[in-house]
């Protein structure tokens, strides 16, 4: 570019006066795209950057890491004299207890309770959408659930917390009110909508003739939407899952409302659960700036977005797989 | 039509920022017990003095506290006292004479569901109860159930009196349930059975208060047990400082201690100090 600069009328004697002012405008525009684009991603590096710096307090700082080295988050501590040794998250007692073990438990809980009912809803959902519904249905259906998506978080943990748990407690006689499936169902909610249009997206994806040769060899239409669409539209559906994830693992305010918020290490689904991304919301408001609980928090949202990458990264190594034998199948 | 709605809200932008910038604004916050109480005392505050807005916002004693240390509020209200370690970091932060007064007196009440056939216990039942040590109601002489805890977040003042006054120090029981507000605890034990939760004497409504036993006699948090000291869980609501009351601070502090304000304490359902 600065050589052309140097030498224009040599290098670009053709062009006329329009023509170069429309080939600058394109580049320009070009430009301006490049660098949109570069601060999302420059955005989500600062963040990253910010995050885990606020937690690096935890290795750097002696104080901090007497209060809360990571022997102290994994391992199991004795909590009060003449009692064996537990995992408690107690951060703000005389002696801070850390231990980050029930808040994984609480958030593994209520992410399963959460996917093993959005799952199967969603897929079959938009399975029945894309596949079976008669086109009038189909065009009211989607926008329905897609407006689901759009229903704030907080409605839905307030419709669990005051709906959802006085009826599931009625039906299944739950201890305690709150736990972990109540918030699950409550997750779902907000899961399903997103888990049903990535999912119904690429099953529509799929190319017709893929379906018109499978009713050809005489199959039915659940065969073919069974064994043909579905495998066919995997890397898609397995998208949506990760989407899902992802929404369950990090969605905050439902939790928080709905999970009683009770740092207990059972596989109990009907125990009080505490999860990583609600303890982080109910303690920010009250730590003071730089101490060891402040970088803790800080510790659980780096916590939290490793999570998510390694799973999106696993996730992305497996689809190329499924793509690679279909592929491999096709030929 | 787009330039003269952008240009009127960039002059009302100017003309509205310099207004709240200016000191006739006090902010409060902190303890959710006090919200009610200081909601109250900034609404008849206003009325009488319509040039300075006060702002009141809850989040609990420690968010309050922690606030005025980041100074980013002028009072703390608070339901506990001030930690030492709170105010040596006040004191080296913001070169500030930590100043804390008491305004109003509560009564810190466990409560049960209304259902629920028992009208007293011992401190030392309640500490049991919280420790996690008692998990039935048969123990302590109730119905053969499960006792299904509830308890504040830890950024709650409340949560910090019983932990200190009922607890001794020690944590609570893992099991114990962490709601944000009293409001959600009354709520929670309303409709569980077997639930037990604790707070502020003002916001018992719809649930059973118990009563707490000493010796023989058990004494419901009323205001002359609480005011004669005879009801054991009582405690001093605070409003905390950076430095000496001026100006609308001031003028707000002394509207809040005068008869009127706390006339006001009663009707919210506290116990005046004076």
């Amino acid at each position: 570019m600065q050589e052309q600069d140097l030498a224009p009328p040599v290098a670009l004697p053709m062009l006329s006066p329009e023509a170069r002012r429309r080939q600058l405008k394109e580049k320009l525009i070009a430009g301006v795209i490049t660098a949109v684009a570069f601060t999302g991603i420059a955005a989500l590096v600062l963040i990253l950057v910010f995050v885990a710096k606020e937690a690096l307090t935890l290795v750097t700082d002696a104080a901090a890491r007497e209060e809360a080295s990571f022997s102290k988050m994994f391992l199991p501590q004795l909590v009060r004299k003449a009692k064996p040794l537990a995992y408690v998250w107690q951060p703000v007692s005389g002696v801070p207890k850390v231990s980050m073990i029930p808040l994984f438990i609480g958030t593994l809980k209520t992410t399963a309770v959460s996917m093993l009912v959005a799952v199967p809803l969603g897929i079959f959902g938009a399975l029945f959408a894309a596949e079976f519904a008669p086109r009038r249905l189909r065009e009211v259906l989607k926008p329905t659930i897609e407006m689901l998506a759009g229903i704030p978080s907080v409605v839905l943990g307030f419709f669990a917390l005051m709906v959802l748990a006085t009826f599931l407690q009625d039906t299944f006689g739950f201890t305690s009110r709150l736990n972990a499936v109540v918030a699950g169902l409550g997750l779902a909610l907000a899961i399903v909508p997103v888990i049903f249009t990535v999912t119904e997206d690429a099953l529509t994806a799929v190319p017709r003739s893929y379906r018109e040769a499978s009713l050809a060899l005489g199959a039915t239409q659940w065969e073919t939407a069974w064994k043909v669409v579905l495998p066919a539209a995997a890397p898609g559906i397995l998208a949506a899952c990760v989407l899902g994830f992802g929404r369950a693992i990090g969605e905050t305010m439902i939790v928080l409302m709905a999970s009683g918020n009770a740092a207990i290490t059972s596989a109990n689904l009907g125990d009080s659960v505490r999860s990583l991304s609600a303890t982080i919301a109910a303690e920010m408001g009250e730590v003071v700036v730089g101490s060891p609980h402040y970088a803790l928090l800080f510790f659980i949202g780096v916590e939290l977005f490793l999570f998510t990458f390694v799973l999106n990264m696993l996730a992305s190594v497996w689809t190329k797989k499924v793509i690679q034998r279909l592929k491999g199948g096709a030929g | 039509m787009k330039k003269t709605l952008l240009s009127s809200l960039v002059a009302l932008g100017l003309t509205v920022l310099p207004l709240a910038a200016q000191a006739g604004t006090v902010t409060v916050k902190g303890s959710d017990t006090m919200v009610i109480l200081a909601q109250r005392w900034a609404e008849a505050f206003m009325k009488k003095n319509p040039s300075v807005k006060v702002q009141v916002t809850g989040g609990g004693s420690g968010t309050g506290l922690a606030a005025l240390q980041n100074g980013t509020t002028d009072i703390a209200m608070s339901s506990r006292e001030m930690k030492k370690a709170e105010e040596d970091k006040l004191k080296a932060g913001a070169n500030a004479a930590p100043t804390g007064l008491s305004v109003a007196k509560d009564g810190v009440t466990f409560y049960v569901n209304a259902s629920n056939p028992l009208d007293a216990l011992t401190v030392e039942q309640l500490r049991d109860i919280y420790l996690g040590d008692t998990t039935s109601w048969k123990a302590v002489g109730g119905a053969e159930a499960p006792i299904v805890l509830y308890s504040r977040e830890n950024s709650s003042g409340t949560y910090v009196f019983v932990k200190d006054a009922v607890l001794d120090g020690e944590d609570f029981a893992s099991a114990a349930q962490t709601l944000p507000g009293t409001a959600a605890v009354v709520n929670a034990v309303s409709k569980e059975k077997h639930g037990i939760g604790y707070g502020g004497a003002a916001f018992a409504k719809g649930i059973k208060e118990l009563k707490v036993k000493k010796g023989n006699e058990a004494f419901a948090p009323s205001a002359q047990n609480v005011k004669s000291g005879k009801y054991p869980l009582s405690r001093d609501l605070y409003f905390y400082l950076r430095n000496k009351p001026a100006g609308d601070v001031k003028a707000f502090i002394d509207f809040a201690l005068s008869p009127e304000g706390q006339a006001i304490v009663t009707q919210v359902g506290y116990f005046p100090v004076k």
